[in-house]
C-alpha cells in the first residue's frame, strides 16, 4: 500500500452522517431525539447475528432470494447487430423483479419492520410514487400485523389505481395527498407531518436511500444483497467481476444496493442512469444529479431540482418511480467523486427499451429498469465482446402496461 | 459582532411578549405587518415561502402556496423586511422558515442579506443544533440571532446541545406536531417552561396551536413570550385586502391578553 491509495468508497458515512458535503440530519427537533435513537437501534441490531438470521431468513423463504443471475443472450445478440466488428459486450440481469411483489423494494422493507418492531413502535407509515414501495410496505406490515398508513399524492392515487387496491387488500390505508402538485415529494411531506405528531409509537419506512441519517445508510446496506449476490453469482458464472455495473436512479437504492459491494474493484466501472423524461434541456425531466443542484430537502443534503431562490421543483419522468426531485446523499458524493458515471434517458429511449427487452427476452420490465436497459443497448455497442455488463432489473413491468399502453395509442 | 439590541429589549418589557407570525407575499404584507404592530406585537416573525413547508398544518402551507403563486422571491422577502425596518425602527423582525432557501446562494450571503435588512433573527426549522454549520456560524459572524427550537421531545440530556448557539430567545413548540393544529394541555407547557427556564438564561417563547386570548393568557403566566401564527395567517386568507383591521383586532385583543395575564391573576389574588 502507498500514500496515495485513495480511502475506501465503502465506509461512509461519517460519524454524523455525512457522506463527504451531503447527507446529515436536516430535521424538525421534534424528530431529532427519535432519528438518533434510530442510529442506536440500528446499530445493535448490526451488531447482533439475530438480526441478521431472521433478515436473512425471511429474504430467502418469504421474499424469494436469492435472485437469479441472468446472461441474456438474444438481448445481447440484437444489440451486436448494430455493433462494429468484435463490438457488443455481453449483458447479464440481476433478477430483482422476481421477487415477491415484484421489485427491490420489499430487501428493505423487511429490514425497516425488523427495526421497527425492535424499537417497539406499533404503527408504520410511508409515502409512495407508483405505489410500488407502498405496496411493499403493505405487504411486510400484513406479515406482521401491524397497521399501515401509505400517503399518496392524489395525482398518483389516480394514475396507479391497480397499486392503489392492492395496498387496500393488503389492509393498509391509503391517504391521498392534495397538497402541493399531489406527487411523491407532496405525499413525503405528509409523512413527515405524520410522523412529526405520532413519534412516540410510529415508524416511518422510508422508500429509498434517502432522508436523514441513518436512512440512507441502512437502506443502503438493506438493500446491499443485491450486490453482495451479485457479486459472488459472477465470480461462480464466469469466475470474473463484471466491466460494468447500471442501475436505474430515482432516489438510488437499487443502483447503491447493486454497487455498494463493487465500490472499492477498481476494475468494475458503475453507471447510474437518471431519467430524462422529455429532455434534459428543459425542464420536463428528473435528473437530479445532471441538471440541479446541491440543497436541504427532507432531512438530507444532495442535489435537488430546484430553482435560483431553492423552491423545488417538479420532475418529470414516464416512470412514475424516478420522479422525485431529489436523489440519495451517497450518490451526490459518488457524483463528485468521480467513482460512478451518471447519464440520463429520455421518456422515448426507455419506451423503446421497454419494447426490445419485452420481444428478445421474454421479460416485462418495469419503465425503471427500463431507463437502465436503454444506457445498456448504448453502451454494450461501444464494449468489446468479451466485456460484460450487468444491470439491475429491479422491477417487474405488470404495473407500467397501463401507461405504455396509452403512449403507444393502444386502448385497453 | 452582537445581535441587536431589539430582541433582547422585547423581553425586558414589564410583561411577556407577544410574537405574531406572518408569511411574506401573502395578501399586502406591508400593511398586515403594520396592522400587528398597530395592535401591540412586540415582535414580528416573517415566514419565507417554501414550496415544502414540512413541518406547518394547511393554514400556513395554503399560505406558502399563495405567496409563492403570486410569484414572491427571496429579493422580495428582503424588501418586505427592509421596508418593515424604515417605518418600524424598533420592532424586532424574525425570518422564519426552511433550510433550503436560506442556503441557496451560501449562508454568508443570506446573514449579510439579513443583516443590511434589519433583520434580528432567523428560525430554521430544518437545522437541528447537528447541522448548526450550515447556517449558524453565518448569521452569528452578521449579528443576526439563530433562534433555537426545543420541543416536548427534547429531553433534558439533550436540552444543552439545543440551547448552545441560540441566541435571542428560545422557541418553545408545545405540541409534538405540525403549526395551527391541536393545542398543547396548560399543564404540560407549565412543566416544559419551567425546565428550559432552568436550563437558559435566553426568554422563553411558546407557540404551534395558540390561537386565542384566553390561551395565550395561559401560557403568558409561565412564558416569556407567546407566538400566534396560523389564527392571523387565516384571517389574511379570508378578507384579503380588508384584513389589516381584522388583524389589528385579534392582535389587540392577543396583546391585552399576554401583556395583562399576570396583572389579572396578581388582581385574582389580591381579590
Amino acid at each position: 500500500m502507498t500514500e496515495n491509495t485513495p480511502n475506501s468508497f465503502r465506509n461512509q458515512p461519517d460519524e454524523r452522517g455525512h457522506f463527504g458535503d451531503y447527507g446529515g440530519r436536516y430535521v424538525a427537533e421534534t424528530l431529532m431525539p427519535l432519528v438518533l435513537d434510530l442510529e442506536r437501534e440500528y446499530r445493535k441490531a448490526q451488531a447482533d447475528p439475530e438480526f441478521q438470521r431472521e433478515f436473512d431468513d425471511l429474504l430467502e423463504h418469504y421474499v424469494g432470494r436469492p435472485s437469479p443471475l441472468y446472461f441474456a443472450e438474444r438481448l445481447t445478440e440484437s444489440l451486436r447487430e448494430d455493433a462494429d466488428e468484435g463490438m457488443g459486450a455481453q449483458v447479464w440481469f440481476k433478477r430483482d423483479e422476481l421477487n415477491h411483489t415484484g421489485a427491490h423494494k420489499i430487501n428493505n422493507c423487511i429490514g425497516q419492520i425488523l427495526l421497527a418492531m425492535r424499537m417497539g413502535k406499533t404503527r408504520i407509515i410511508a409515502e409512495t410514487g407508483a405505489g410500488q414501495h407502498g405496496v411493499a410496505t403493505a405487504t411486510v406490515c400484513a406479515r406482521f400485523g401491524l397497521p399501515c398508513v401509505i400517503y399518496m399524492g392524489a395525482t398518483d392515487v389516480a394514475r396507479q389505481q391497480p397499486n392503489v387496491f392492492r395496498m387496500k387488500l393488503l389492509g393498509a390505508q391509503v391517504v391521498p395527498v392534495t397538497s402541493g402538485r399531489a406527487t411523491l415529494k407532496d405525499a413525503m411531506n405528509e409523512g413527515l407531518r405524520d410522523w412529526v405528531a405520532n413519534v412516540h409509537n410510529t415508524f416511518y419506512i422510508i422508500g429509498t436511500a434517502a432522508g436523514p441519517h441513518p436512512y440512507p445508510e441502512l437502506v443502503r446496506d438493506f438493500q446491499s444483497v443485491i450486490g453482495k449476490e451479485a457479486r459472488a453469482q459472477m465470480q461462480d458464472r464466469i469466475g470474473r467481476l463484471p466491466d460494468l455495473l447500471v442501475a436505474a436512479i430515482g432516489g438510488g437504492s437499487n443502483a447503491l444496493g447493486l454497487f455498494h459491494p463493487f465500490l472499492d474493484d477498481p476494475d468494475v466501472n458503475m453507471l447510474g442512469v437518471e431519467a430524462a423524461g422529455h429532455g434534459l434541456d428543459g425542464d420536463e425531466h428528473a435528473a437530479s444529479l445532471l441538471g440541479g443542484f446541491p440543497g436541504v430537502l427532507h432531512g438530507n443534503k444532495t442535489y435537488l431540482l430546484q430553482d435560483e431562490d431553492g423552491q423545488i421543483t417538479e420532475g418529470h419522468s414516464i416512470s412514475a418511480g424516478l420522479d422525485y426531485p431529489g436523489i440519495g446523499p451517497e450518490h451526490a458524493w459518488l457524483k463528485d467523486t468521480g467513482r460512478v458515471e451518471y447519464t440520463a434517458i429520455t421518456d422515448e429511449e426507455a419506451l423503446d427499451a421497454f419494447q426490445l427487452l419485452c420481444r428478445t427476452e421474454g421479460i416485462i420490465p418495469a419503465l425503471e429498469p427500463s431507463h437502465a436497459i436503454a444506457a445498456v443497448a448504448k453502451r454494450a455497442k461501444q464494449m468489446p465482446k468479451d466485456s460484460v455488463i450487468l444491470a439491475n432489473l429491479c422491477g417487474r413491468g405488470d404495473k407500467d402496461i397501463f401507461t405504455v399502453a396509452e403512449r403507444l395509442g393502444v386502448e385497453m | 459582532m452582537s445581535i441587536s439590541p431589539r430582541l433582547s429589549s422585547a423581553f425586558a418589557k414589564r410583561h411577556p411578549a407577544l410574537v405574531c407570525f406572518l408569511t411574506a407575499g401573502d395578501g399586502d404584507t406591508a400593511a398586515n405587518l403594520d396592522a400587528l404592530v398597530e395592535g401591540g406585537a412586540d415582535v414580528i416573525e416573517l415566514g419565507m415561502p417554501f414550496t415544502d413547508p414540512m413541518a406547518d398544518g394547511p393554514a400556513i402551507q395554503n399560505a406558502n402556496i399563495r405567496s409563492l403563486g403570486n410569484g414572491t422571491t427571496t429579493a422580495d422577502v428582503f424588501a418586505i423586511a427592509a421596508a418593515f425596518r424604515q417605518r418600524h425602527p424598533e420592532t424586532p423582525l424574525v425570518l422564519m422558515g426552511y433550510a433550503n432557501p436560506m442556503i441557496r446562494r451560501g449562508p454568508e450571503w443570506f446573514a449579510d442579506r439579513c443583516e443590511t435588512a434589519g433583520v434580528d433573527g432567523v428560525i430554521c426549522v430544518d437545522i437541528p443544533p447537528e447541522e448548526d454549520e450550515a447556517l449558524g456560524p453565518a448569521l452569528r459572524s452578521a449579528g443576526v440571532a439563530p433562534i433555537r427550537l426545543a420541543t416536548p421531545t427534547t429531553h433534558t440530556k439533550r436540552l444543552p446541545a439545543v440551547i448552545e448557539g441560540s441566541q435571542g430567545f428560545l422557541y418553545y413548540v408545545s405540541v409534538a406536531g405540525i403549526t395551527g393544529k391541536q393545542q398543547a394541555a396548560q399543564a404540560s407547557i407549565e412543566e416544559a417552561v419551567a425546565r428550559l427556564k432552568a436550563a437558559t438564561d435566553l426568554p422563553v417563547a411558546v407557540g404551534f396551536g395558540v390561537r386565542t386570548p384566553e390561551q395565550a393568557s395561559a401560557i403568558a403566566m409561565v412564558a416569556d413570550g407567546v407566538v400566534v401564527g396560523s389564527a392571523l395567517v387565516e384571517l389574511v386568507a379570508e378578507h384579503g385586502s380588508d384584513a389589516p383591521k381584522h388583524l389589528k383586532a385579534l392582535t389587540a385583543s392577543l396583546a391585552n391578553a399576554v401583556h395583562n395575564a399576570r396583572k389579572a391573576s396578581q388582581k385574582e389574588e389580591n381579590a
